[in-house]
């Protein structure tokens, strides 16, 4: 099983190498990838300093371009492909069928993976995209039990790589609005969820509170931590009542179901966290080498370590960690 | 409006009723379609795209409906099912989309293996965001694509621009957006169940469940596995711009109450029998949680232009 993971610079990139990545998964510095972030992805020189240095060491990099192209830029997302192509990169992560068509025609030998966000939870949509795209992997969304799961891989016709661990999206990856109708941005159209620009903090009498586009999403006591402010993990009135209305601010952690993980024959984890810091990269990346390695050893007497699981406590968001849709009791 | 045909002047748009998304008792339902069969819609969409739990009519009731709506001179549509999780759930679908007799609206990118080849739709949750998407699929058989209801009148004209011959273009019109689907049913999380256990509370939300601010603003409206907008979205202010676009269809999204009234308010503005401002006064007092437009102006789609709002 492959540990594919995250990183928003050079610095991080090596640091996933140095702890043990088999691939790195990065971005172009514009809206054609999903974590487009003020001060974050890389440049041609980078992404060739950051491919020499992971081959080298026998790591694969893979380049999402990984959000939908509308007709006004659509040069961007071709653009981005062909960059890609000519930079030699491992493959290519799409989304948009558009892109996806205008790849696999115009660089036949180009590997392509399926991103999450193209939205394909069941045999037949990675049917249809491996028939016109040849796709040779898809990450699936996580709104899958991992017994699901189990049942997507012997059914798919290519691999199937899963996210592990970092920040949970709640609703289907791809389909999610939620930001836009906040702000006018999505994950789809501008490459980030609850944009910087648009997201506003302020102490006021009545506690801290949280704001996108000027919606007040959340209001916590000053002991509270503040998590990454999207509207899926804000408190709301509901029937009266002050709550998380469709998610607590907990962030994924699968070290738990890593025997069934890998005995249900996922090829590859994902770690995610582009935007994280490159001690976040380390950390995780260590850690999860660690347990892969472990579990590969004896799948049987595997049991995450104490240290692991504080390692991962310490760099994740929010306070609280949950297994989520992998688990049935969560939906 | 002018009554001679100038063939420059694009057509009126007409008007469709999307899916139900809400899950109404059976009776109510089919009251609902025999009333709807009686206004001014000209394509019906039937069917459960919300959750597979919900059976209190099953895939032939909706086929029985559909008999009716193509007996009442209307197009039916069959509308799938938008999160497909389960191998229950894609059995259904494959079923659905192998009955020939009704055109079939895609809202899973797995329907689009069942349907390849045929004529077929793409809802709303289909991700059509650009010029070689539209081809790519009109060449696999899409008859008409609902426009993701981020996507606004730019959008919209440039994919008019090099549409391909007899495919049509509609855009959500009116009510409450759907704006994302989850593994997790909402509704019974908020009743502190899971979806195993859910006892159909949706049910008890005929329009979605409000949830609102701390600030006591309505905000969101939780509909099962679906995530909508608790503002209602509508084009009304805009109609002179769509048909002037040519846009073929606006899809007014079913309300539990008044819907047929919201449709002759449509239609009466297209025609022009009715002022749009006279069409919005009456929609502002039908329509729950205020009205929205700002998907379609490019801005945040809780956003609300002024000839919207009448301020």
């Amino acid at each position: 099983m492959e540990l594919v993971c995250p990183a928003g610079n050079l610095p991080s990139l090596k640091a996933a190498v140095d702890n043990g990545a088999d691939a790195v998964y990065i971005g172009f510095r514009d809206d054609t990838n999903a974590r487009h972030f003020a001060g974050l992805n890389f440049g041609d020189k980078q992404i060739q300093e950051g491919l020499r240095y992971a081959r080298d060491r026998k790591v694969k990099v893979f380049v999402a371009v990984n959000t939908y192209a509308q007709p006004q830029g659509w040069e961007r997302w071709t653009n981005a492909v062909d960059r890609a192509a000519d930079l030699g990169v491992d493959a290519l992560i799409l989304a948009d069928m558009g892109v996806l068509d205008y790849a696999a025609e115009r660089h036949p030998e180009l590997r392509l993976h399926l991103s999450v966000q193209a939205s394909a939870t069941s045999p037949a949509a990675i049917r249809f995209m491996h028939r016109h795209f040849g796709i040779r992997r898809v990450v699936v969304p996580r709104v899958l039990s991992i017994a699901q799961v189990a049942h997507l891989i012997k059914e798919s016709p290519v691999p199937i790589e899963i996210f592990g661990f970092g920040s949970l999206c709640v609703m289907v990856e791809g389909r999610c609005l939620l930001s836009s109708y906040a702000t006018g941005q999505s994950p789809n159209t501008f490459g980030a969820c609850s944009p910087a620009a648009h997201v506003q903090w302020s102490d006021t009498p009545a506690g801290q509170e949280t704001r996108l586009g000027g919606i007040l999403i959340e209001r916590r006591d000053r002991d509270e931590p503040a998590g990454y402010p999207t509207i899926c993990k804000g408190r709301y009135e509901v029937e009266g009542e002050t709550r998380y209305a469709i998610e607590e601010p907990t962030s994924l952690n699968t070290l738990d179901l890593l025997p069934q993980i890998m005995s249900a024959g996922v090829a590859a984890i994902k770690l995610e966290g582009r935007q994280r810091s490159t001690r976040y990269v380390s950390e995780v990346t260590r850690v999860w080498r660690d347990a892969i390695d472990s579990c590969q050893r004896n799948p049987a007497a595997f049991k995450p370590k104490a240290d692991w699981m504080d390692a991962l406590a310490r760099v994740s968001e929010g306070t609280q960690t949950t297994i989520g849709p992998y688990e049935r009791t969560w939906h | 409006m002018p009554t001679d045909i100038n063939p420059s002047t694009p057509q009126r748009p007409r008007l469709s009723l999307g899916p139900l998304l809400y899950y109404w008792p059976r009776e109510q339902v089919l009251d609902f379609y025999a009333e709807m069969i009686e206004t001014p819609v000209e394509v019906i969409y039937l069917g459960e795209t919300i959750c597979s739990k919900r059976r209190l009519l099953r895939p032939e009731d909706w086929w029985d409906l559909a008999e009716r709506v193509a007996a009442s001179g209307r197009e039916p549509v069959i509308s799938t099912l938008a999160l497909i999780e389960s191998e229950g759930e894609l059995k259904t679908l494959e079923r659905q989309c192998a009955d020939r007799r009704f055109l079939i609206e895609a809202n899973d990118l797995a329907a689009l293996d069942f349907l390849e080849g045929r004529p077929f739709v793409t809802g709303p949750s289909i991700n059509l965001y650009n010029q070689r998407t539209l081809s790519f699929l009109a060449a696999r058989g899409l008859k008409r694509w609902v426009l993701p209801v981020e996507l606004g009148r730019a959008t919209a004209i440039d994919l008019l621009s090099v549409r391909p011959v007899g495919v049509e273009c509609e855009v959500f019109a009116f009510g409450r957006l759907p704006l994302a689907y989850s593994a997790r049913c909402f509704t019974a999380y908020n009743n502190g169940q899971g979806k195993d256990q859910c006892e159909f509370r949706c049910g008890e939300h005929p329009d979605g469940l409000l949830i609102s601010t701390q600030e006591g603003k309505p905000f969101l409206a939780l509909n099962g596995i679906q995530t909508q907008s608790a503002a209602t979205h509508s084009l009304l202010a805009s109609l002179d711009d769509v048909t002037a676009l040519g846009i073929d269809l606006l899809r007014i999204s079913p309300q539990s109450h008044d819907t047929a009234e919201i449709v002759r308010t449509y239609a009466a503005c297209l025609s022009g029998d009715l002022a749009t401002a006279n069409g919005l006064a009456r929609l502002r007092d039908l329509a729950p949680g205020g009205l929205v437009d700002g998907y379609w102006t490019g801005a945040a789609g809780i956003a609300a232009t002024g000839a919207l709002t009448g301020v």
